[in-house]
């Protein structure tokens, strides 16, 4: 046999590359380039001498066809991922078109050299090897297409597009499926048969029509079955996630509860840590996301705030941005007024309100304790009103204390975009 | 006046036998419940002025109980809840109670609350001021030119909801803006009005959208 013949001629060289169908410089399947990589040749030689021999009696045909079911793809470049795409995708069409075509040039010229055959027999043929090709180009495409399917983390947008390759498959094989039911119709048809095939196509709908008929339900039965089976184990999935963060985070906390239960102090300041936890956890935000955002910042101070202090802090919040220098010097301040609320608010929760919109940010620390007179600050409070005013200042910002004797204390901060 | 008679929803036992004894003495508690059919059954038998109402149970929630005693004249609803999500506390207000607070507050405001719900006020915490200003932040929308006056806040408005995002109680705010607490009270329902018949898409959808941009 030819090729079985060239290989043992280049087996005595030992730098050659292994036999494998070149899908880099590959026109149908790349076994004319695959043998004349192994050849060291000019795949066009290679090719020359098969279109001879197909022209000779169609041997170079079989040959070929042989060659492309025998040897194996090879996957020099590109590596398996590149490879796949036109493996399943375009290139399946193409290997059928070419095997059509290839397969009509060879019908047309034995016809040439007077070999007869009749249309019915040519047309039928040209479309059967293309549906064929199809199918087979489909069912062994498939290994590497699961290949790329199965991710470590199959999250929706993988899934979407494992769907969407799965639609293609079913859409060429459809067109496979096609291709060769054609060719049948073609043929029985040209010989004047279809009458009498019509019978048992009859016969095979009708059989088809009770068979589904009975199975239905039991196939429904099994489809909706797979498919509740797995919605369970999304759920189960998700039901294991919150149970590990639940007895991480909640069920730690309750135990050390527990445990302090004499120190109400401790106690409330556990609680509340862990209450906060749990809605940025519900409300889906995670500390990374919050990063570099000023209210995560702003929130990330009171929280420190309460907890050396064991006075509840309160955030409400309108809007949000970015954290710059400024914006931080802000939050900086506002943390050393949340500071001083809960020091001298008399254990009063403080509240602070956010305001960051329209390129202006605006923030407000309140405490509910017994206030002071501004006119005479003690001695021990100008320190901390330069840490937040003076702050302020040199950020381009303002603040400002407003305090009245028996109605407690509020600092406001301002710091406008572009001053 | 006579103390207003309470009934307590909510689906935590633990939590219902908290409230009663922190208002305890404060109203007259006239029942609870802890299921949204019990909720009905029991305010039909009942007939109190104000419902505490969780925001969160099985079977619908808060907005359920009060979409079924529609037809009982006479009860407020107060919303009272541990929830922090915007859209769930917008809900409630818009189904019909006239304030949200949370479950932290303390037995005497809590009282303070329910009587000025049981004289038609409105309660806002800081926190539904904040969610009520984020949702009316920004233009109003254009295509609702008929209901421009309820898809913008006054100025005054504007001016009333955050000082009490800023922690201010009723009293403190009509001091600082030199106006009767009444008046104060009345820009707080005119809010609750405009909150609860605005057509602003962005009450039904802000939170979640902004959910969006924050992950």
């Amino acid at each position: 046999m030819m090729r079985g013949g060239m290989a043992t001629e280049a087996g005595s060289t030992i730098a050659k590359p292994a036999l494998r169908r070149d899908q880099e410089r590959r026109v149908i399947a790349g076994v004319c380039a695959g043998i004349a990589a192994r050849l060291d040749l000019d795949p066009l030689v290679v090719r020359i001498v098969f279109v001879a021999a197909a022209a000779a009696g169609g041997a170079g045909v079989v040959l070929y066809v042989l060659g492309w079911l025998v040897i194996p793809p090879g996957d020099a470049a590109g590596a398996s991922a590149a490879d796949s795409a036109p493996r399943g995708g375009r290139g399946s069409v193409e290997v059928a078109l070419g095997v059509a075509l290839v397969l009509l040039a060879v019908l047309l010229a034995l016809r040439a050299l007077d070999v007869w055959f009749p249309d019915a027999v040519v047309w039928p043929l040209v479309l059967i090897a293309g549906g064929g090709a199809l199918l087979w180009r489909q069912s062994t495409g498939r290994a590497p297409i699961a290949d790329t399917a199965a991710p470590a983390e199959p999250d929706a947008a993988e899934e979407l597009r494992a769907l969407g390759r799965g639609a293609a498959v079913v859409s060429r094989v459809g067109l496979g499926i096609a291709l060769v039911i054609a060719a049948g119709l073609v043929f029985l048809q040209a010989t004047g048969s279809l009458s009498a095939a019509r019978d048992v196509v009859l016969a095979v709908i009708v059989v088809v029509v009770v068979l589904a008929v009975i199975f239905a339900p039991w196939i429904l039965r099994l489809v909706r079955s797979l498919s509740a089976e797995r919605a369970e184990r999304i759920r189960s999935q998700e039901r294991a996630e919150m149970a590990a963060h639940l007895h991480d985070s909640v069920l730690q906390t309750l135990t050390l509860m527990q445990k302090r239960s004499s120190d109400p102090r401790e106690v409330a300041g556990l609680a509340r840590r862990q209450e906060r936890e749990l809605r940025a956890w519900l409300s889906g935000r995670s500390t990374a996301a919050a990063a570099g955002r000023m209210l995560g910042a702003l929130e990330r101070a009171a929280a420190e705030v309460e907890e050396s202090s064991g006075v509840p802090v309160e955030v409400v919040a309108v809007g949000d941005c970015e954290l710059d220098p400024a914006a931080d010097a802000m939050v900086a301040a506002a943390r050393e007024a949340m500071l001083n609320a809960a020091k001298h608010g008399g254990g009063s929760a403080v509240d602070v309100y956010a305001e960051l919109a329209n390129g202006r940010k605006h923030v407000f620390v309140r405490d509910r304790g017994p206030g002071f007179d501004p006119d005479a600050v003690p001695g021990d409070r100008r320190g901390v009103r330069e840490s937040i005013v003076g702050r302020m200042t040199r950020n381009g910002g303002r603040a400002a204390i407003h305090s009245t004797r028996g109605q407690g204390t509020e600092v406001e901060l301002v710091l406008e975009d572009g001053s | 006046m006579t103390s207003p008679r309470v009934v307590i929803v909510d689906d935590h036992q633990l939590f219902r036998a908290g409230v009663r004894a922190e208002l305890e003495g404060l109203v007259d508690i006239a029942g609870d419940a802890a299921t949204v059919d019990d909720a009905v059954a029991t305010i039909a038998a009942a007939g109190p002025d104000v419902v505490l109402l969780d925001v969160h149970m099985p079977d619908g929630g808060g907005v359920e109980v009060i979409r079924r005693v529609a037809d009982q004249p006479g009860v407020r609803f107060l919303a009272l809840s541990v929830s922090d999500a915007a859209q769930d506390v917008i809900a409630v207000i818009r189904a019909g109670a006239r304030g949200y607070v949370t479950k932290s507050i303390s037995g005497p405001e809590l009282a303070e609350a329910v009587r000025r719900v049981h004289e038609g006020d409105a309660v806002f915490s800081p926190r539904l001021a904040g969610f009520v200003l984020d949702a009316f932040a920004g233009p109003a929308p254009a295509a609702a030119e008929q209901d421009a006056e309820l898809d913008q806040l006054t100025p005054r408005e504007r001016e009333v909801l955050q000082l009490i995002a800023r922690g201010y109680m009723y009293k403190e705010i009509a001091l600082r803006l030199e106006i009767s607490a009444k008046t104060v009270e009345a820009h707080v329902s005119a809010v609750l009005r405009k909150l609860q018949l605005s057509s602003r898409h962005e009450l039904s959808r802000w939170a979640i959208e902004r959910r969006l941009i924050d992950s």
